[in-house]
């Protein structure tokens, strides 16, 4: 289980998590929604101890991670794959040694059973011989699905996804989301989402969680994150914009902007 | 505040980067005595900072042991002692000369370029893949480069001295008909196994600043392509302000304990 509790964090001199409770059972799929820059990458962050909190405390089966050094850290971040935002691939490692690099520095695998396993995890994420490739080879989306092999490469507890589908052909999306799916249903793995893709959070959720103004909005099913009326959760899920949104856009209130944004 | 004196703000600023390098010296230490990065990780860096190095240190010492011989000719042909030319030009480039250009030439060239691409793997978030990835920054990037620095430095220092002496050389025995007997005699009864050694000493010294400088700069640049400059330029300034503060206690150290034997 991990749980969250009370966490803060200032950035830049900015307040961004402003008391965060959160809990993940094991097994599940949480998806955090939430507009950019709200801080749901700060908070993948702080789960991974990547970010140390300013207050609260981040408990992994237990144990409070944001009380342990950086070389403990190294020991709970083992049962961790992430994949980040913006991929984070080394550049100067061939696609191959980007994957196998948690088999490299943490298993006794053979290097025929690494080629093998490597071979098998670009598979998944259908980029079946692009081993010898750089990454400054590969489109975007590209980058995302190696990022997302080399994060399951070893097999990890839990999963964090920093936006997966983002930049990616709705044919790619879905079959990520299946991947995620079946990461859940086959391995046991705990995960959290991080999307935007409303789409891919009604596939994959067992819960969404939705981050706003530095605390968590709502925290439900996704059935009852559909059905809620609280008006904050409703724009987001439909992907409206606010009415003061409306006015910077168009000069003048929503109500008004009607006809104009519609035809 | 204290952000409102500049003096107070360039001094705070100076010791937090002297602290952190000093902390990133004992981190470096602690990780060589661990598991070291996979031979290709380290051989890598020996190739880039050693090798890559050798043409612009070779042509920082092959014209500063050319110029050197000309202008002391000038100075030494008043006092009719030409033959001593060639000791003062090769005592002058084994204590002084090569190893500090030699180490401004690095601090050049292999710190901002240390700088950069551990800057911009901070940036892009591929520092904190790898500590998701549960390996230690340090012991991945920062001790290669500090060792293959610590290392090679003399090397290219000693390469350094080598040439100057011979260009000198040809330059006083060729073209300003220094008689070679006498040059030759005065040359090695002047250049002392001490004096070498004492060399190298301080470019093993300088190399480590450099690294360490770099690296510390590296890790710690602002988030975006501006921010990856600003470290660079720093890291070079600093290093380069370093050795030449360092070169005065170090010469300094190395004369108290000099051993009889040496004289
Ligand atoms: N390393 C950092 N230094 C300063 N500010 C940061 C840093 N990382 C994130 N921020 C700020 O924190 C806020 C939340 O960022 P982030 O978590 O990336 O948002 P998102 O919800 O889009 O993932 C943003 O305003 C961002 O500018
Ligand atoms: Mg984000």
């Amino acid at each position: 289980m991990l749980e969250i509790r009370n966490l803060h964090k200032s950035l830049g001199g900015k307040h961004v998590l402003r008391g965060v409770n959160l809990v993940v059972e094991k097994g599940e799929a949480l998806v955090v929604i939430g507009g950019s820059g709200c801080g749901k990458s700060v908070m993948l962050k702080h789960i991974l101890g990547l970010m140390k909190p300013d207050q609260g405390s981040i408990h992994i089966d237990g144990r409070d991670i944001a009380k342990l050094t950086e070389r403990e850290l190294y020991g709970v971040r083992q049962q961790f794959g992430m994949l980040f935002q913006a991929a984070a691939l080394f550049d100067s490692m061939t696609v191959a040694d980007n994957v196998s690099f948690a088999l490299d520095e943490h298993s006794k695998f053979s290097t025929a059973e690494k080629k093998e396993i490597v071979a098998k995890k670009l598979g998944i994420v259908g980029l079946p011989g692009v081993e010898k490739m750089f990454p400054a080879d590969l489109s975007g989306g590209m980058k995302k699905r190696v990022a997302l092999a080399r994060a399951i490469a070893a097999d990890p507890d839990f999963l964090l996804y920093d936006e997966p589908t983002t930049g990616l052909d709705p044919i790619m999306s879905d079959v990520i989301n299946e991947l995620i799916v079946k990461l859940k249903k086959t391995l046991k793995v705990t995960s959290i989402v991080v999307t935007h893709d409303m789409a891919s959070a009604r596939k994959i959720a067992d819960r969404i969680a939705m981050l706003h103004e530095g605390t968590i909005r709502i925290h439900a099913t996704p059935d009852e994150v559909y059905a809620s009326d609280d008006p904050i959760v409703k724009r987001f899920i439909n992907g409206q914009a606010s009415e003061e949104q409306m006015k910077e856009v168009w000069g003048y209130t929503a109500t008004q902007a009607g006809e104009g944004a519609k035809g | 505040m204290t952000s409102a004196i500049p003096g107070v703000q360039a001094l705070t600023s100076i010791f937090r980067t002297a602290g952190g390098v000093f902390l990133l010296l004992l981190e470096t230490v602690r990780a060589a005595f661990g598991r070291w990065p996979r031979r290709r990780v380290m051989v890598d860096q020996f190739y880039l900072i050693g090798y890559r190095s050798t043409p612009v240190v070779l042509t920082t010492g092959l014209f500063t042991g050319m110029v050197l011989a000309v202008q002391s000719f000038n100075q030494f042909r008043r006092v009719n002692i030409t033959s001593m030319v060639g000791a003062v030009v090769g005592v002058s480039m084994v204590k002084e000369l090569g190893p500090v250009l030699s180490g401004l030439m690095l601090a050049g060239r292999v710190g901002a370029a240390i700088t950069a691409e551990i800057g911009t793997m901070s940036v892009t978030e591929q520092v904190d893949a790898l500590r998701a990835l549960a390996t230690n920054p340090v012991r991945w990037l920062v001790l290669p480069r500090v060792l293959a620095a610590v290392l090679m430095t003399p090397i290219l220092t000693l390469m350094a001295d080598l040439v100057g002496i011979v260009g000198g050389s040809f330059i006083l025995v060729g073209f300003l008909k220094v008689e070679w007997h006498f040059h030759y005699t005065n040359l090695l009864d002047w250049l002392k196994v001490w004096d070498v050694s004492v060399g190298c000493a301080k470019s093993s010294c300088f190399g480590l600043l450099i690294a360490l400088i770099s690296s510390y700069k590296g890790l710690n640049t602002e988030p975006g392509a501006a921010g990856v400059g600003k470290a660079a330029t720093e890291a070079v300034v600093t290093s380069c302000i370093m050795i030449l503060i360092s070169d005065f206690f170090l010469t300094v150290a190395f004369a108290a304990i000099k051993p009889d034997w040496a004289n």
